[in-house]
């Protein structure tokens, strides 16, 4: 019945998403922190979820999908990385991050260069991402420009929500870029402020297009819906005080819509972060002293911060692609056995790299979980999703059923032995 | 890796300052007139080859049964709910029922793992260490493609953080620490005991060979093209390490005939003393090579000057080649998953480790990271399961030989550890579950039997003299 469904699919090669999926009897995760229901149903109509969870009825005429023995989940929301940007990150013509040698940073949009055509996006994807935060890195400013929402889908429209947020370097990191100080770095900040408030009152008086401006035209425009609070305002910070110190920036600028990244120390500052409803994109796992900015760094810092209420997705700054995001989560419900470490219940972590990144991102009601009227970003994993030894099976993103083909299987498939055949490597396909 | 500045991203920085040393010389005869020629020091016996030795010692411990638990014996064994017994430094016994000793500490492992501990070929720990901050960053003697006069081990900070890390939550019991790959020939290597202490002799692992580290590929080229130095293509890359080579011959030549025959002592070379010990199979190479066609000169290289090359690191194209590394007899170190982020390693893949073991080449683990080090244990799981998806199925307990015996295999210390056999080193972690699960973790670590490590003992959590007196001291990382 199955593989006749697929095959009557196939036939009429129409959009997929405008059928309806059930995904039945598997175990099913939500990532909205509840834990995982056995025998559950996922159901999928126009790209959407219309229910998961235990219960759930098979609608007439949908096609069923047996997940028996499997895991269903929602895919993971990775970031804040380069995804779609960069090729080899280390071959800088094929890495579109950042701009050195640009004069413009809180202007720049990384939507304008996604490429969905990337061996990344096809890698990541196989591995279970279904969306990205994707951010340039800031260069000649403390300013990095102008994120995006991505998905990762086999299809020519890679952007979910382009200017997604402003990024900004105010750490260790904001010092160098705004000249070797964090106070310089504040005196860039609050003066950029003050050009974009210029540029508003008087948009034919505004300077920014001279050889000498501090701020360009273009960058001050970009910055007046930071100000206005309906772009967020993604800083990177990493210390305890710097943190504190992030924390005033509303009472002077009352709209900011702040989001912190990194704050490896933010577990010292936890409830004053939950008290200003400040999300997190927390660093998880990185437990060295790495910096004088990250000295008190912990693989308990998602749990602390996630007990004192704050709003938290587990931020990538790992190796060996963003899909180890998993490992991250499962790592983050490892530590929770050890005496005297915070962890997260099992729950917690799957929504700590699904729901938690997208609320903190403030798409949450988009995606990132499998919650009723989410696009339907959706993978079928051979087991428990955040075990070492579970790999996606099949992936739906908003409904569409995705290619598991990567170029790295490619790779795999041609070597599986070495040695030479009739015919050369090359002519192996 | 993003360059972002993120607490967990990789730290590549090259350092520019320092000079390479000029060697001492010993008086040269000369200028003197002929005498009687001076008696023969005996091969090898004409400089010291350990003016730097090791002051390690084991701490105490007391005889330890581990009971109804799971065991890797490192060598490809499993024994489920048995035991293991340690005493004395050294490992006692394993089997399905071990007795017990008077006065032993009996621990009841069930439902735990018990492994030997985890070995990582690869690491910079100590002259990379945390903070990642220019004064500490002693990798790299980037001033010259040439120097294997450099010692990593005249370079490790004995008080880096990370050291605890890869005890506490990776079970890493010994470690290489390389020079980094800045140079085609970049010094040599020292192998530690993961043990604190306040000078790195008393870290050095007893009687271990040195290594020598060396690089092809793109960072040598980089790092010098970008002089406009040679190296600036692979093929100079190459040329200068014959170039090298052939005068290491020279210089072996000279002084194998001088400590055989005596007379004049040849002038000193500390460089070319190394590369000596390269020629006489006294110090292993371990070179960092990614690219399947570099392997293969390299290996055509090692035969033309009549050495070996003992391990390729980071050889993310491996699996292209497992034949002809088994064929070398020369081992593969690898990550499990890094690939994209230069060019030299865009065609890396989650199955390297599995295709090379179903080919039947050496194969191991490593991490060159002060994060990877940690998890080294759930690399190898997540390097199970990419072959388990390529149909190549390999037991847990065969895999566990990435992660201790194979490498102690490369570093020539496989004798004494790496293994849990009777007699060697008890070096053993205790897992709280399945070591190749995401949700376990060592709950407690032991080098030569004393235990250094117990995640429900605070006391038995080493805090680095930098740590100390700082926000996040003893907190459980």
């Amino acid at each position: 019945m199955r593989a006749l469904l697929l095959a009557a699919a196939a036939l009429i090669a129409a959009p997929a998403a405008a059928q309806t999926i059930a995904i039945t009897g598997g175990t099913v995760a939500i990532g909205d922190g509840s834990a995982p229901v056995e025998g559950g149903t996922v159901v999928i109509r126009d790209g959407r979820i219309v229910a998961a969870g235990r219960g759930v009825a098979v609608p007439a005429g949908a096609e069923t999908i047996d997940a028996t023995g499997k895991w269903v989940s929602p895919g993971i929301v990775a970031g804040i990385g380069s995804m779609g940007l960069v090729d080899a990150s280390g071959v800088s013509d094929s890495n579109d991050s950042s701009a050195r040698n640009s004069p413009y940073n809180a202007a720049i949009d990384v939507s304008t260069a996604i490429n969905p055509d990337g061996v990344v996006i096809g890698n990541e994807r196989a591995g279970g991402v279904t969306r990205a935060i994707v951010s340039a890195d800031a260069a000649g400013s403390i300013f990095a420009g102008q994120g995006a929402i991505i998905d990762l889908g086999d299809d020519a429209q890679p952007v979910t929500r382009p200017r997604a947020f402003q990024y900004v370097e105010l750490g260790e990191g904001g010092a160098e870029r705004a000249g070797g100080s964090r106070p310089a770095a504040y005196v860039m900040l609050a003066d950029a402020f003050e050009q974009a408030a210029d540029y508003r009152r008087n948009p034919v008086a505004f300077d920014g297009r001279g050889r000498d401006a501090l701020l360009k035209r273009a960058d001050a425009q970009a910055l007046l819906p930071v100000l206005d609070g309906t772009m967020p305002l993604v800083v990177h910070v990493e210390r305890a005080s710097d943190i504190r110190q992030v924390l005033t920036l509303p009472r002077r600028y009352p709209k900011l819509k702040l989001v912190l990244a990194g704050a490896a120390e933010g577990w010292m500052v936890a409830r004053e972060i939950a008290a200003a409803r400040v999300p997190v994109m927390a660093s998880a796992i990185a437990d060295l002293p790495a910096s004088f900015e990250q000295l008190a760094a912990t693989e308990s810092n998602v749990g602390r911060l996630q007990r004192a209420g704050v709003t938290v997705g587990v931020l990538f700054d790992g190796s060996g692609g963003e899909h180890n995001l998993k490992q991250f989560a499962g790592n983050l419900v490892a530590i929770g056995k050890i005496p005297g470490a915070a962890g997260l219940s099992w729950g917690q972590a799957l929504a700590a790299i699904t729901s938690g990144p997208a609320e903190v991102m403030g798409i949450g009601g988009e995606i990132g979980s499998l919650r009723p009227g989410r696009r339907a970003d959706v993978v079928l994993w051979s087991g428990d999703p955040l075990e070492l030894s579970s790999l996606p099976e099949r992936l739906w993103i908003d409904g569409k059923p995705q290619p598991m083909r990567s170029r790295q299987n490619r790779l795999r498939d041609r070597y599986l032995t070495p040695a030479d055949g009739a015919l050369p490597k090359a002519y192996t396909r | 890796m993003t360059r972002r500045g993120w607490a967990g991203a990789t730290a590549l920085a090259l350092v520019l300052a320092g000079c390479a040393g000029d060697g001492g010389r010993p008086q040269s005869a000369s200028a003197q007139p002929a005498k009687a020629r001076a008696p023969a020091p005996g091969r090898d016996k004409g400089y010291a080859h350990d003016p730097f030795p090791s002051t390690y010692h084991a701490y105490p411990g007391v005889p330890t049964l581990v009971t109804n638990v799971t065991i890797y014996d490192g060598e490809g064994g499993r024994i489920d709910r048995g035991s293991v017994l340690f005493a004395d430094g050294k490992v006692v016994a394993l089997g399905q029922t071990v007795e017990a000793p008077a006065g032993a500490t009996v621990i009841d492992g069930t439902g735990k793992w018990v492994t030997p501990g985890v070995i990582d070929i690869h690491s910079h720990l100590g002259d990379y260490p945390s903070p990642s901050v220019q004064a500490l960053s002693d990798g790299n003697e980037a001033t010259d493609p040439v120097t294997p006069d450099v010692w990593a081990e005249h370079s490790v900070w004995p008080q880096d953080p990370g050291f605890s890390r890869a005890l506490a939550n990776g079970g890493v019991t010994t470690l290489q620490i390389l020079p980094g790959s800045a140079n085609l020939f970049g010094g040599r290597s020292v192998v530690l005991k993961n043990v604190y202490a306040r000078t790195m002799q008393a870290m050095k692992f007893p009687g271990a060979p040195y290594g020598l580290k060396m690089a092809c590929g793109e960072n040598p080229k980089r790092v010098y093209g970008g002089r406009n130095r040679k190296p600036a293509t692979r093929m100079g890359n190459i040329a200068v390490d014959r170039a090298t080579w052939a005068r290491a011959v020279s210089y072996k030549r000279k002084w194998d005939r001088y400590e055989d025959e005596g007379g004049d002592p040849p002038e000193r070379d500390i460089a070319m003393d190394t590369l000596r010990g390269v020629l006489a199979g006294e110090i292993r190479v371990q070179n960092h090579c990614y690219r399947a066609d570099e392997m293969a000169i390299v290996m055509d290289m090692a035969k033309e000057f009549g050495y070996k090359v003992t391990a390729f690191h980071h050889a993310v194209e491996a699996y292209k080649i497992g034949d002809l590394l088994k064929q070398n007899d020369t081992c593969a170190a690898v990550w499990a998953d890094w690939y994209g982020f230069k060019m030299e390693s865009y065609d890396g893949i989650g199955a390297n480790l599995a295709l090379l073991e179903k080919e039947g080449a050496c194969a191991m683990i490593h991490s060159d990271d002060a994060n990877g080090i940690q998890r080294l244990n759930q690399e190898v799981a997540k390097a199970l399961a990419a072959g388990r998806r390529a149909g190549v199925n390999i037991s847990d307990a065969a895999a566990w030989r990435w992660l201790s015996y194979n490498p102690a295999k490369a570093l020539g210390i496989e004798d004494r550890t790496g293994s849990l056999k009777p007699g060697k080193m008890a070096d053993v972690v205790l897992w709280n579950g399945d070591p190749l699960s995401v949700y376990t973790r060592p709950e407690k670590v032991w080098v030569d039997g004393a235990l250094l490590y117990d995640a429900t003992d605070p006391n038995r959590r080493p805090v680095s003299d930098f740590e100390l007196g700082q926000p996040g001291e003893g907190d459980v990382k």
